[in-house]
Formats: structure tokens, sequence, C-alpha cells
């Protein structure tokens, strides 16, 4: 008498292959229990992909300001809620006069900045005019280091400029190509709202960031903009540490500083914005957690009813293949067999469906990607996990049917028409 | 020491509230290569007896030793062991794998043995060119003729070279000519040296085996042994 052979593993072998057979041969069913596990791996490969995409973005342009360098605003970077839009806009805007408070005061800054919006407008030169939609600046001449704007040709602002009001500007890059199409722009004349600069310098180019250009606008020196637009301009305060390790303790200064400025009582909540490239990042982080969160509970129901749907099917098969179970049994299978047969064939249903769900849904939540020009990702994290959670779904809900299907009579079986 | 020795095998089924005897106390040896038929009209236990006999089942009473090992008393997964080594199965209704083709269908005993792919392969393919198939292996059942899926089953019993071939009606749902040709195929493999064991209520069938046993009641009416066994040959001659 020849011992068994059948060992654990070849035994899982066996009755994977076994199960594969069986998904083959009933490929239309197989198909309509697939669909049900792809719905639900698909929604949430698809936002996670998506949200990564926009992260991804994120975080490669978030460079608007520059190193060790914070912003004061009024408002936080991203609200969606309206009482917080409400309450900022309530607060006191800052101005110009701010700024020499802050340089005279925040020792420990290496760079203090102002910079203004003074609303949209047209631009024109002697060869193309823009869509009035070119948001024009005013910035103090630190601007340029303390937001991150890099000359590609030409200078900044000088503090003469600045100081007497020169009809100067620098272009960003997309609009220095779009008025200038051949040749250099520099010192070449730009008029926007009615006001003639002449050009001084053009920006590298910054990219995208949400599928919006960041390279087309107009600076001017902030003394020009308070000349032509008023000293109540409503400003942006930008401030620099030398490094990173006095970084910290500056904006605690800062703070203090400008709490004094603002007259807020000891006590209350500060009545503005600390603002970083790496705040900006984090609030979008935790703005996308509530997306995902909405998500998993959605998918992990549509997770369940298609984990109910294969039950029912297993149930189903288990019945119509009942013969075939008591043949296996009669020739010598043990109910381990069959029932590994079976959980196989659930989990199997249920990784094929998983898997179609993760590329289809890394193609559908990459398609954002071509909105808003970003390189596309594979959450590789979210594959892993969007293919477990198939694994367990299948286990659990393939479960029960394998334990009737090896629980059979075997001769009754035998008998079943 | 002989192949089977049952004693006193009873079985018993309780539906609803009435039981049903359906063996009352059973004795047999069966030696090693003998060609038994176990005859009897419905309702008179031999199902029951081959259910036993093929370990699907076990009894309520009395002791069944197989190979001097008693199979009464094992678990589940010893006797699905015992089914897959020491018996070979041939239906009525053949049972074959509709959605495999023939040499799986050949191969299915090996797997659950766990005989690795290539030898199992080879084994299945041997096997089926011993019955006559050896020109059929990737045909599927329905595209078989009667005879030819029985003979894929009888492939199928054969191929973990078992004890016992317990063969249930084997030409049952076959045409006369046909159920010769597969009485012929067993008088072949009775003459290598298989034993077999075949259950029926045809006399025409029990006429070919060398033993007759005869179950009425639940009980044994009658074991005779057959001096004459009526050979395939001449009645395929036959006009």
């Amino acid at each position: 008498m020849n011992p068994r052979l059948m060992t654990p593993w070849r035994e899982l072998v066996e009755m994977v292959r076994m199960a594969a057979n069986a998904v083959k041969t009933n490929i239309l069913r197989s198909s309509l229990t697939i669909l049900g596990v792809f719905v639900g791996v698909f929604s949430i490969i698809a936002v996670m992909t998506g949200i990564r995409v926009l992260q991804q973005n994120l975080e490669d342009a978030m460079n608007g300001l520059g190193a060790n360098t914070f912003a004061f605003q009024r408002f936080s970077g991203i609200s969606f809620d309206a009482a917080d839009w409400e309450k900022y806009r309530r607060r006191k805007p800052f101005r110009i006069v701010d700024l020499s408070q802050l340089e005279r005061r925040v020792t420990l800054a290496q760079a203090v900045s102002a910079s203004a919006n003074f609303g949209s407008g047209e631009a024109s030169s002697r060869y193309a005019q823009t869509s009035p939609n070119i948001p024009g600046n005013g910035m103090t001449p630190e601007g340029f280091t303390t937001q991150n704007l890099t000359l590609g040709e030409g200078r900044g602002f000088s503090a003469a400029d600045d100081d007497s009001g020169r009809l100067v500007c620098v272009l960003g890059f997309d609009l220095a190509a779009k008025l200038f199409p051949r040749g250099s722009p520099l010192s070449e004349s730009v008029k926007f709202q009615g006001i003639s600069y002449k050009v001084v310098g053009v920006l590298v180019q910054r990219g995208a960031l949400f599928g919006q250009s960041r390279d087309n606008f107009i600076a001017i020196p902030l003394g020009t903009a308070r000349r032509l637009y008023g000293e109540n301009l409503s400003v942006q305060l930008q401030v620099q540490a030398p490094n990173r390790d006095t970084y910290a303790e500056m904006v605690e200064q800062a703070r203090g500083v400008m709490r004094t400025m603002r007259q807020v009582p000891p006590g209350d909540d500060d009545d503005f914005e600390i603002v970083s490239n790496e705040s900006a990042v984090s609030q979008f982080r935790s703005l996308t957690s509530a997306i995902r969160l909405g998500v998993a509970a959605i998918s992990s129901i549509a997770l369940i009813a298609a984990g109910i749907g294969i039950r029912n099917i297993m149930l189903v098969s288990v019945t119509e293949r009942t013969r075939e179970i008591g043949i296996r049994r009669a020739i010598g299978a043990r109910k381990r067999s069959v029932m590994l047969q079976f959980i196989a064939e659930a989990v199997l249903l249920s990784e094929v469906g998983g898997a179609l769900g993760v590329v289809g849904g890394i193609l559908f939540g990459n398609l954002i990607s071509f909105v808003v020009k970003a390189p596309p990702v594979i959450p590789w994290d979210w594959v892993g996990i969007g293919l477990a959670i198939c694994s367990a779904v299948g286990i659990l809900f393939g479960t029960y049917p394998a334990w009737k299907a090896a629980h059979l009579d075997p001769i009754d079986s035998l008998r079943y028409e | 020491m002989s192949l089977i020795r049952i004693q006193n095998l009873a079985r018993r089924y309780v539906m609803g509230t009435e039981t049903v005897h359906a063996l009352r106390g059973v004795s047999v040896q069966i030696e090693r290569g003998e060609y038994l038929a176990i005859m009897g009209p419905s309702g008179s236990g031999k199902s029951t007896l081959m259910n036993l006999l093929g370990c699907l089942d076990t009894p309520s009473e009395g002791s069944y030793e197989l190979n001097g090992k008693d199979v009464a008393r094992m678990s589940d997964n010893e006797l699905a062991d015992i089914r897959n080594r020491e018996i070979g199965f041939v239906f009525q209704s053949f049972n074959l794998l509709a959605r495999a083709d023939a040499l799986h269908n050949v191969e299915l005993p090996l797997i659950y043995a766990g005989v690795p792919p290539k030898e199992r392969r080879e084994r299945a393919r041997q096997t089926l060119v011993n019955v006559g198939l050896g020109d059929r292996m990737h045909h599927r059942p329905n595209e078989l003729s009667g005879g030819q899926r029985q003979r894929v089953a009888i492939a199928r019993a054969l191929v973990n070279s078992p004890s016992i071939i317990l063969a249930d009606e084997p030409t049952g749902n076959l045409d006369s000519k046909t159920g010769v040709e597969i009485l012929s195929l067993f008088e072949e493999l009775s003459r290598r040296g298989n034993t077999i064991i075949v259950v029926t209520h045809e006399e025409e069938v029990a006429l070919h085996a060398r033993r007759v046993i005869r179950i009425r009641d639940g009980l044994i009416a009658a074991d005779e042994t057959n001096p004459h066994p009526r050979a395939v040959v001449a009645s395929v001659s036959a006009p």
C-alpha cells in the first residue's frame, strides 16, 4: 500500500488549479460575480490614485515660498467651511505699513517682504495681447527670494525701483512667451491696465498647480503699486529665516510681533494664518483624509454586497455540482480538499475582480494627471491593500458554501440528478 | 488472509420515527482475484452493501476488514484515503466530470493521491491505452459513446491499482452489444488478477461472474459458485 503523497502545499496547488478550471468553464457566471468586486476595488483604487496624483502635484508645486520662509495671510490655504470663510473675511487685512514694523522688530529674520495683488487686467505688447485675466502683483525686492521666484533673464527689482516707484516689470514665463513670441522681451514695453512698463526681467517656468498655470502674471515694484493704486492695498507678508535652526524660533518671534501689532488680547487665537509650503501640503492631506474615509466606507459596502454575491453564486454552484462533489469524494477526495477547492474558487473570483478593479482604477484615477498635467502615479500600497481585501472577501464569503460542499453526503451526492 | 472479511454487518437508517433495516447481519469472505456478482431485487439491501464495501458508508453493527484493516471504525479522512487507494468505482451512469477530458478524468484519483503531474499523466495515459481508448484521451465525455464513457470510468477505477473494482450496474445504461464489450473488459481484467465485484439485478450480467451472492431483505439468500461462467466471446459470436 503506497502512503499518501499529498502534501498540504501540493494539495493547495492542485485545488487552486481545479478552481481555475471551474472559473474558466463558467465564464459568463464568473464575470457577473466578478463585476461586484470590480466595482468595489475600482472605486477605492481610482479615488486613491486621483488623490495621490493631486498630492504629488501639490508637493512638487508647493514651492511658492522660499526656503525657511512663511507668510502671514488672512486666509487659510484650503477651506470648505462657510463659517471659516466668514471668519477669515472679517479679519483685518495686512497693510504696507506693517512691513516696516516687521522689518524692525523681527530681529531673527533674514529677509522680510510684502506683495500685493492689485487686480487682474489685460496685458499687451506690440506683438500680442492677452485676455483680461492676468493678475498683477506688487513686490518688494526681497520678494524674489522669499517667494522663490527665479529669474531666467534680466534682473529683479532694485531698492531704487521700489523707492521711486519706477515703471518697470518682471513677467511670468508663460506671459512673456505669449506677449513676445520671438526674441527677448527685455527692454520692451508692456501695457498693463493702461500703464506702460519696461520689462527688466523674465522668470523661469514654475509649472502648473491643479491644472492652473503659475507663470501667467506680471510683477511690478510694490512702491510703484503704492504710487498708482494707493497706500491701502491689502498685502501678504513673507518672513525668511537665515537657516533651518532659527526658523522655529523666528516664527514664534514674528507671531508675537504680529499679535502686538494687531492688538490681539493675550489668550485669544491668532487673527491671522501662518502659512508655509509644508503647512499647505499637510492641510491638503487632512482634507483628503475625509475623502479617503468616505470612499473606504462606500467601497466596503460595495465589497460586502459583492461578497454576498459571491456566496450566493457559490451556493448555486455547489448545488449544481453536487454530483461532481460526490464523484470526487468517491474517488478519494478528503473533505478538506473539497473545501479548499471551493474556497480557492471564491478567492479566485474575487481576485480576478480585484485585479481588474486595480487596473481600471489606476487608469481612471490617472485621468486626473492629464487634467492637471502631472505625471501619472501607481499607488502600490493601495494595490496591495485592495488585493488583500479581495482575498479576505473570497475567504470570508466562500467558506460557508465550501463547508456545505465538503459536508455533502457522498452517497446522496452520487445519486443527485 | 482474505481480501475482504465481513462479519454480521448491519446497517440501519432512521427515517423520521421509523427505523429501516437495510442490512440485517451479513457475513462474507472474498478472496483476492475473485470475480463476484452481488444480485438482488431493488430494496434488497444490495446497494447498501455496495456502499459499505466501497467505504462510502459505515456499518451500524458488525465488522469489515479490508486487507486485514478494520475499516468499520475509520474516520472520514481515513475512509477517503481507503477509497482512493483500495477501491475503484464503476457506476451505472459513468459519473465522469463533464467538463474534463478523458485524460483528466482518469488522472483525478492520482491528484488526490498526491502523485506528481508528470507521473500521473503518464499513468493515466497508459491506463487509457489499456482499456482501448488511446485515441480518445482529449475527448470530453459528451464526445464519447456510452461504451467509451464506461471505459474511461473503468480506466479511472484502475489507475491507482486498487484492491477491488466495485461496479454498480455497469451495463445498465448501455445497449446489449456495448454491455457485452464492457463485460469482456471485466473478464480480461479478472484474468489479469483484479478483484471484481459487480452489483446487478440482471442474470445475464451475473452469469459471467464465477461467484454469485444473492441478497434478499437485508440478508444473504444464496452464495453460489458458478462452475461455468459464461464466456463473452460465445455471446458475441452468437447470431
